[in-house]
This record gives C-alpha cells, structure tokens and sequence, in this order.
C-alpha cells in the first residue's frame, strides 16, 4: 500500500480516462448530469460497451473473464468511472450473483450463466428479503420442496430491485424445515418466465418504482438450477453478502459528489451578497465531510491491501459499508440543504427521458430532497447498519 | 378546546387515506375541509379581536398546528391565515382589512405570500422584485420562488422593492397584487410533502399604488414579525408530526418480530427511542418558550431570537427523529404505503421553510 501511485499506475490512469471520454456514451452521461432517471437501456448499452473493452467485470478471476487488475488498478478505475458519471454494472448480476456461481456452482453452471452476466444478455435481481424476514434474513420462509427433477417454490419476496427488468432471480428458499434456521436454506436460480411468478412494484416516498414484491405461487425450478448442495445456501450468501459490503463504500461516487458540491456552493448565493463558499457553517459541514470520506479511502485501502495478501474480505468490511453509507447520506443532506427552498418542488417528470416543460430549479436542486428520502435506503439495505454492527460485536471484539 | 375540536376533526374528516385523496385532487386541498375550518373558527384564530379574530395569541396557534402535524393537514392554513392574513392586519389600512380579512375569515379569500428570491435563500431583505411609480399604478417586475397556496391564491402579497439597492433594509414594501393580473405567470407545483406552491413572475404587472400595504419602504420589520409567527406555526406542527413518528416507531417495534422477538425488546433500539422521546420533548419545550414570548411584552429582537432558537433547535430533533423513526421501520418506512414516510417528508420540509437550522442558528448569535 502506496500513498502515491506508480508511473505504471498513472498510465492506467490515463488509459481509463481515455477509454471513457471516448466511448462512455455522451447521452447517458448527459443524463447523469441533468440527474435524468436512466433507463434498462442505458445500463445495458453500457455495460456492453465495458464487456466490448474487456473491462465488465474487474473483481471476476481471469479465467471467467475478469481484467487481472491490481487492487489499485480496480481502485484507478472506480475512481475515473465516478469522475464521468458512469454507472457501475448494475450489481445483481456482476457483483452478486456471478462470484457465487463462480465459488460454488458446478461447471455445467458456469458455462450456462457467467458468459451471459459478462456480456450482459441477461438481467438479474435478488430474491432475498421477505416481508416476515428483514434483518433477521435466515428466519426466510419461501418454500422450495423437491418433486421428481425440479423444486415447487412457493412464498414472497421483497424489496426487489429493479425486478421489472429482470430476466432471472437469485433466491435464497428453505429446503429444510427440521433444523437451524441457517442450515435448512438454499440457493435456487429461477427463470422471471417460468409460470407462477409475479412482480408487483412498491412504490418509494420519493416516487419511484424502484423496488417489488415478488409472488411465487406453485412455481417449478429444474434441480440443476440449485447451486452447490442442498441446505447450504446460508454460507453462500454470507460470502456474497461480504462482496457487497465491500463494493458499498462507494468512495469514488463521495469524492466526486463532494467536488461538485464544492463547485455549486461557490455558485450558490447565501443571500448575503457571497456564495454559500463564504459561509463557516456550510464550508465546516463539507470539510467534516472530506474528511470523514478521506478517512474511509484509506480504511478500503487497509481492507484491499489485506484481501491482495491472500486474506478474505472479513467483518472489517462492515465498517466500509457502515460509514459508506453514512457519509454518502450526509453528502445528501448537504445537497438538500444547499438547494434550500429549490429541494422542495416535487417535480419528478423533470428528471425523466424527453421532459421538454419549464424547469424548476437549477443543477438538479429540485431532486435533491427526493435523493435525500430515496438514499436512506442506503442503511437499511444489504445488511442493516444496526446488523453490521452485531458483526463487529460477534466477530471483532469478541462480545 | 381548540385541539379537543381539532382532533375531533381528524378523526372525522382526515384520515391518511383521506390525506392523500386530497393530495391528488385538483386544488391540492379540501374546500370541504377549508369550509369546515371557517365554521369552527380556526381561521380566526391568528386575528386579534381588534381585527375580528378570537385574540391573535401565539399560543393558540401553537395548539392548532400541533394537531394539524399530526394529521398532516394540507390545507392551506399558514399562508393565507398566517402569512398572508399576517400581513394584511400587520400593515394595513382598516379598509385593507375590511376587505380581506372579513372574507378569509369566512373561508371565501386564499391568499400567498410572495416573499423570497432565487438570490436571497433566507434573507427577507434581499429584494431584486421591482414596483416602480408609473403615476397612480406601480409596475411590478421580479420573481418569486416556493409561493406556498401559489397556484389557489386569489390575492398576492408580494415583497417588492420601491427604493434602495437588492439587499438595503430600507425600500421594502408589500403590495397586494390580485392573481389574475395581467403579466403575473405561474408555474405550480406539489412540493415534496404535499402541500401546493409555485414560482411565480412579474411582468410589467401594474398595480394601484393603494394597493401597498403600510408605508411605502417601510414594510422590513412587519414582515419579520409575520414570518417569524409562520416560523412558530410550522415548527409546532413539527412537534406535533414528531410525536407521531416516536409514537408510530414504538408501536411498531412492539409488534415487528425479528430473531424470535418483537424488535422493541433490544436494548441497542430501546436506547435510540428513549433518544427520539427526548429529541421531541426539547423541540416541544423550546416551541413553547418561543410561544409565549410572542405572546409577551418583550422587546422584538427577544421575540425573533426566540423563534429562531426553536426552529433551530426544532431542526435539529427533524432530523434524528425522522431518520431513526425510518430507519427502525427499515424499508417499509420510505414506502408510499406507510404514513410513516409521509411524515419523514413533511418534517423534513419544514426543516426547510423559512430557514433551516444552520440560517436559524446564525440569526439567534447575530440578534
């Protein structure tokens, strides 16, 4: 772990700022910009822009089709993505479900599904949540009893996102009822086609229909869709669960969200005859920010430099997502509150593809309260902050 | 009594079922509702008995917006009763109040209160809307951003400036100016938390010079004064809201079960409650201070220190009561579905109206 980049490292560097300047395509970046909602499309044509250069998958073994980065190369390259405002690969497929068909699925399964997920011919969601089973995940009820050659699901899940543009669904079902909870559960791949499944949007208080309910009603799986053995999902998902703990610290997206906001506070007027830039008030607000964000980018780098030894991503990556997700909601925050009155028009059509109306508002201020409600997700999700704290209790200080 | 005949209104007529169907009409708010308003008086209730009210006091109004919190009532009460009402009794002739006051009482007169610019945030004295004299008419150019009751208002009472450079003290003045004039543009819109507002243009708007309110210039202080009481209404309101997301929390931990047991039974959430209670009792506490000095003899910088400690102070329980009141429901807690969300937004707004805590903080050590 280096405190400055090698001159190997900055042609990287600058191969990925090309890379991008040139082929990120500049409606989508646009959009970014403008905070425009981006569409299934614009992920796709994305993503196979990035899989066209090689470049879909950087935390993928080579031999699935990964780019053999260094951890700082990965790290190189998040950065520059967040610079353009490029979106990361949606994670369901390429940070999810792929790394557990890839740890534990059978080679008949790999052939079947990584190809696919690299090169994004297919939508994935994740089927973990149920209404009865938040935090506590393995208390999960969705049944899955064997029949001849397939599993009849049966159950609900929530909290799906993006589930309507989903061809297939990671889920995890219970396939034992006699023993721990932990060790009756299974990991089951479902076709979104196959009969029996219902998608029903949950609308957010920010507007969207970001997230679903998932229905399986009689719903016939193929037992070769199950990965690795019956009962032993629960493990499985604990492993992925850690990559995406690891993936949510989300330092690049904070530092360029804190330039920027930056740049619009000295903009910005403070109704004094300044810009919010002369205001002490705001100013400390975004320096506590930096700083928090600064202390983060070295505590991921701890963490990545211990994983390059040969080390798993352990529970310190619930920090990562603890303070991720924190800092990355306190950013919200000053966005809503540079935007002052202008956070509160609630104008989401303005944000969607083709609004051609009169604007309210400037740099995307009218959807930065919106931002605010929407992100608190961001601590309740992929393992509550309230969970990850138990980890850090259990597993680091022993309690 | 007002807030016994407040909740027997809620429990009759304002349901959050009922809420959001009001949200989606048309209007963005219930005649029904603003005629029953007027019936039982409460649109009298921000008027002293000089001016025909049931005595103007602070603390009245603070029960009333408590109970409106917690209903999450829409209707437009505080810019047409409050700030626009305000206005009209603070810097009008009697013939002005004749004519508008009688008619907002009685439920027949919507009003706005035009008062900030894109340039000023807070500041109620930075003014760049112009009223020039053009013999017996002014002309008005300028524009006005988050009118709340915008798009409803009949009339408009407009910060304008008639001398002076953007940002002087001096050179203020209120017009009235009737919505329907020619040259007035809307644009309206639902905010964030339901209510209605728009942005609003002048363009070479002319206005009868006896449509300003008080002396010509002179109008800064009122308006303070006015806004200062909506700041009060709108920070009891969030007191009330934040009783609701406490109450609303607890019950819900003590039915949500997770790992075999209701989720209140865990002390690490227990301890964030008892936080939350606290939080909504200092908000509670210091609402009441700023009340009762409104409704005191103090000199005025007393009473706008006050206000300004309250809605700083009720700033800051908005944001840890609304977070961890979403955060201990998890996910359901941000869905359209649950009131609990809805809550979240309308606190959240308030924090907003009228300056958040950082403006409210910076005026209490300046005043």
């Amino acid at each position: 772990m280096n405190a400055s980049f090698t001159a190997e490292e900055l042609q990287f560097q600058e191969d990925a700022r090309q890379f991008l300047e040139a082929e990120f395509p500049k409606d989508i970046r646009a959009k970014v910009e403008q905070r425009v909602r981006l569409e299934k499309d614009d992920y796709v044509r994305w993503q196979k822009i990035l899989y066209k250069k090689g470049w879909a998958a950087p935390n993928w073994p080579e031999e699935y089709g990964g780019t053999g980065w260094t951890a700082v190369q990965k790290y190189i390259f998040a950065e520059q993505m967040a610079r353009f405002g490029a979106p990361e690969p949606v994670a369901f497929g390429m940070k999810m479900v792929a790394p557990v068909i890839y740890s534990y699925g059978n080679e008949e399964q790999k052939k079947r599904f990584l190809p696919d997920i690299l090169a994004s011919n297919v939508w994935w969601c994740q089927g973990y949540s149920e209404p009865n089973s938040g935090s506590d995940l393995a208390s999960l009820k969705t049944s899955a009893v064997r029949e001849g050659d397939h599993y009849i699901v049966n159950g609900t899940k929530t909290w799906n996102t993006l589930g309507q543009y989903a061809d297939w669904i990671f889920c995890l079902v219970r396939t034992d009822n006699s023993v721990k909870k932990q060790e009756g559960i299974s990991f089951l791949l479902i076709d979104m086609k196959t009969p029996g499944i219902k998608v029903s949007p949950i609308y957010l208080i920010d507007g969207t229909p970001e997230v679903n309910e998932v229905y399986f009603e009689n719903v016939k799986v193929p037992v070769e869709n199950l990965i690795g053995e019956e009962n032993k999902g629960w493990t499985y998902a604990k492993v992925l669960l850690t990559h995406e703990r690891t993936n949510i610290a989300g330092v690049p997206r904070s530092k360029v969200r804190l330039e920027k906001l930056r740049a619009l506070a000295a903009k910005t007027a403070d109704g004094n005859g300044g810009s919010l830039s002369d205001d002490p008030i705001f100013k400390k607000k975004i320096a506590e920010a930096e700083i928090q964000v600064l202390a983060l980018e070295y505590a991921e780098l701890r963490a990545l430099a211990a994983v390059s030894v040969g080390k798993a991503p352990g529970p310190e990556s619930s920090i990562l997502k603890v303070v991720g997700t924190e800092v990355a909601q306190f950013i919200d925050e000053l966005y809503m509150e540079m935007a002052a009155w202008q956070s509160l028009p609630f104008v989401p059509d303005q944000f969607v593809e083709g609004f051609s109306g009169e604007e309210i508002g400037e740099n995307g201020e009218a959807a930065t309260a919106l931002n605010y409600f929407n992100n608190r997700k961001a601590s309740i999700y992929g393992g509550s902050n309230e969970i990850q704290k138990n980890i850090i209790c259990k597993a680091v200080l022993g309690l | 009594m007002l807030q016994d005949s407040v909740q027997k209104f809620v429990h009759r007529h304002y349901s959050f079922d009922d809420r959001n169907a009001i949200i989606d009409s048309g209007s963005g708010y219930s005649d029904e509702c603003w005629q029953l308003f007027a019936e039982l008086g409460w649109l009298t209730v921000p008027f002293s008995e000089d001016d025909g009210g049931f005595g103007g006091l602070a603390t009245d109004m603070m029960v009333l917006m408590e109970e409106f919190g917690k209903a999450m009532v829409v209707e437009p009460f505080v810019p047409t009763a409050v700030l626009g009402g305000g206005l009209v009794a603070a810097l009008g002739s009697e013939q002005q109040k004749e004519q508008n006051l009688g008619p907002l009482m009685e439920g027949k007169l919507q009003l706005g209160a035009a008062l900030y610019e894109t340039n000023g945030r807070y500041n109620l004295a930075s003014v760049g809307t112009t009223a020039k004299r053009d013999g017996d008419h002014y002309v008005v150019n300028g524009s006005k951003i988050l009118v709340l009751n915008g798009e409803s208002a009949q009339q408009l009472l407009v910060s304008v400036r008639t001398q002076g450079a953007e940002r002087d003290e001096q050179g203020i003045s209120v017009v009235l100016i009737d919505a329907a004039s020619s040259g007035v543009h809307k644009k309206a819109y639902t905010t964030v938390d339901g209510h209605r507002a728009a942005q609003i243009s002048f363009t070479d708007v002319r206005v009868p010079v006896a449509n300003c309110l008080g002396a010509e210039g002179e109008a800064l202080s009122a308006l303070r004064r006015v806004v200062d009481r909506a700041t009060l209404c709108v920070s009891a309101e969030a007191v009330g809201a934040l009783d609701m997301l406490l109450q609303k929390t607890v019950e819900y931990s003590k039915t949500r079960k997770q790992f075999g047991t209701a989720i209140g039974t865990f002390q690490a959430l227990q301890h964030r409650m008892a936080d939350m209670f606290i939080e909504c009792q200092l908000a509670r506490s210091i609402v009441v201070m700023a009340a009762m000095k409104l409704d005191s003899n103090l000199p005025d910088a007393e009473k706008a220190r006050a206000v300004s400690a309250a809605k700083s102070r009720v700033g800051r329980a908005i944001r840890k009561v609304g977070q961890e009141a979403v955060q201990l429901h998890g996910g359901i807690g941000i869905t359209n579905e649950l009131d609990v969300g809805h809550l979240f937004k309308r606190v959240t707004g308030i924090e907003t109206l009228f300056g958040n805590s950082d403006f409210h903080t910076a005026r209490f050590a300046s005043l």
